[in-house]
């Protein structure tokens, strides 16, 4: 018996890219993520095709969920066209033969990075979200040791701490992004970068949320119908962005988060982020058919 | 000289018929080769303040930060008397236990702030993450608690905000102080509390600590190498070397009347 007998012949890569022991290990660790929300499981990030810190994390999530029935959106700052969400997509698509859209209602997995789609996701859709740091106590505890002891102590106490700081000497809660929130009343996360505007989308989703941070070697997930609550003081409630009131350029759609578009003479305009809400209203404003979803807010407000 | 013969009494008059607060048995620790507590047994009285004295390495430290649940001992029991609860033997709880139980009902003071307070936040900040941890979550409830206890302190509310790194020894240890307070533990410990301040702002803490004592009934247990800090706050004095206890009694018996030989060369040593 020689070593050519026991293993199968070489290929050049796996299906999904992925080797078969490096999914194994990502599927054991996303149901372990899934079993105790929000709390961080260690993997062994593998080398992919793009370099640290531009997604290799969600990247490995989607390679191990992807097969050839998935339709995979992939979004970058709520933007499907950007250079590296149409790369990733379209790698994800050349190695395990699934659809690509950019409609988050097709979509069957969705990869994103910072944002999550304005237009509600349903229980049969997965979102994977790209983490630079999935470390929300960075900040307050560098040494990771401490950290994890923190976790597994609950001792959130520094977190609020920096929360409270921030009233005393702006008034108000300075964190724009990646705001700690407590996943199902035990452990605090960092739900990525995505703005404030998006967190209360995670509270009793639907959909199942995972986490992965390529660079750190860490992921974490939120399953449907868990709790997921901003850190907030009982008497300074929770605020989103003020973006009810503004209308975006191109589409002429409001109630929605926007991006700022400084423009020469000093004003601002906006253009809503998410990119695909913003193609279907204007199709719909030429009349073309274009089905735009239930969304997660109404007239800027939180609707569910 | 054994304690057994000791014919003076170890209590003051209003303590003979109270329950103690705090019990500590035959605590044991050694590090390595190093044995920094031998067969310790500690016993505090609500309301009173219990003086520890002895020499660098006698193990007075160390007993304090097992007060502290900071460190565990090879073998002992530990018992806090707490209204309406019995926990046992608090060095066989659980670390979280442990934790919760010291942010709420004991209260430190060390002698480096460095190791009480966080630096880069602000004073008042300090004193709220001890609130924190006990589970508030109202902010107002958090401005009004901390300035509340930095007040007792003596700490001068116009620089509640400041951090400790920008304030001076004295005014670190009343953050210190206000955030020892800020929950009224039962038990506060004052680790060297004075040591490294100027005569001066020596006075204005050791003030501060009498008046807390005599106003709010604070218990207290005082860790110092300086008999006289010992002699102006402690009710009672426990004199420790090489980590036994080798004497203790009531503080002006200890210091006019000191029967272990240690004690007397303590006592009578002059520079």
């Amino acid at each position: 018996m020689s070593l050519k007998t026991l293993t199968k012949p070489w290929a050049a890569t796996s299906y999904g890219f992925l080797d078969a022991s490096a999914k194994r290990e990502m599927r054991r660790k996303i149901l372990k993520a899934i079993a105790v929300p929000g709390c961080q499981m260690p993997y062994a990030s593998r080398e992919v095709p793009m370099a640290r810190g531009w997604g290799t994390g969600g990247l490995q999530v989607t390679l191990t969920l992807v097969n050839p029935r998935s339709v995979v959106k992939v979004i970058d700052q709520g933007a499907d066209d950007g250079v590296n969400a149409a790369s990733i997509r379209r790698f994800i698509s050349r190695v395990s033969q699934a659809e690509e859209t950019w409609d988050t209602l097709a979509a069957s997995i969705v990869q994103s990075r910072h944002r999550i789609p304005e237009e509600t996701m349903t229980k049969d859709q997965i979102l994977v979200l790209q983490v630079p740091n999935p470390e929300p106590l960075r900040g307050v505890e560098p040494n990771i040791s401490i950290a994890r002891q923190m976790h597994a102590d609950a001792d959130y106490g520094k977190l609020w701490l920096t929360l409270y700081e921030q009233l005393v000497k702006a008034g108000r809660i300075m964190q724009g992004a990646a705001y700690p929130s407590l996943v199902n009343g035990r452990h605090v996360m960092t739900p990525s970068p995505i703005p404030r505007w998006d967190v209360p989308k995670l509270n009793m989703a639907r959909h199942l949320t995972i986490l992965s941070a390529g660079r750190e070697k860490r992921l974490f997930a939120v399953p449907p119908h868990t709790r997921v609550e901003p850190l907030v003081f009982s008497d300074r409630p929770y605020l989103v962005e003020d973006h009810a009131r503004l209308v975006c350029e191109r589409s002429g759609i409001a109630g929605y988060f926007m991006n700022e578009i400084p423009q020469d003479d000093g004003s601002s305009t906006f253009e809503v982020s998410d990119s695909n809400l913003g193609i279907k209203a204007i199709r719909a404003s030429e009349g073309a058919p274009a089905e735009i979803g239930e969304t997660w807010y109404r007239n800027g407000k939180f609707a569910q | 000289m054994s304690l057994e013969t000791n014919p003076r009494p170890l209590l003051p008059p209003q303590l003979v018929q109270t329950s103690p607060i705090v019990t500590m048995r035959d605590v044991g620790r050694r590090y390595g080769e190093v044995v920094a507590l031998r067969h310790v047994d500690v016993t505090v009285y609500p309301g009173e303040v219990l003086g520890i004295v002895g020499e660098s390495g006698s193990g007075k430290s160390t007993l304090l930060r097992m007060m502290n649940l900071e460190d565990a001992p090879d073998t002992g029991d530990y018992r806090l008397r707490l209204p309406g609860r019995d926990d046992g033997n608090l060095f066989a709880l659980e670390r979280y236990q442990q934790r919760m139980l010291r942010a709420r009902h004991i209260g430190i003071v060390y002698q480096n702030p460095h190791l009480g307070l966080l630096m880069k936040h602000s004073s008042s900040g300090n004193v709220a993450e001890r609130l924190l941890i006990a589970g508030e979550r109202s902010f107002d409830v958090l401005r009004s608690k901390a300035r509340e206890a930095l007040d007792a302190s003596e700490f001068p509310l116009s620089r509640m905000d400041h951090r400790p790194a920008d304030l001076s020894g004295g005014m670190q240890q009343r953050v210190q102080l206000a955030k020892a307070i800020a929950l009224e533990p039962a038990l506060l410990l004052l680790d060297e509390p004075t040591t490294g301040l100027d005569v001066s702002i020596q006075a204005l803490v050791l003030d501060t600590l009498k008046r807390l004592q005599r106003e709010r009934r604070i218990t207290m247990v005082l860790v110092s190498h300086d008999l006289g800090v010992i002699r102006t706050m402690a009710d009672r004095v426990m004199v420790m070397r090489r980590g036994s206890v080798v004497e203790q009694g009531l503080a002006d018996q200890v210091f006019q009347d000191p029967q272990h030989a240690y004690t007397q060369q303590l006592v009578h040593a002059k520079l």
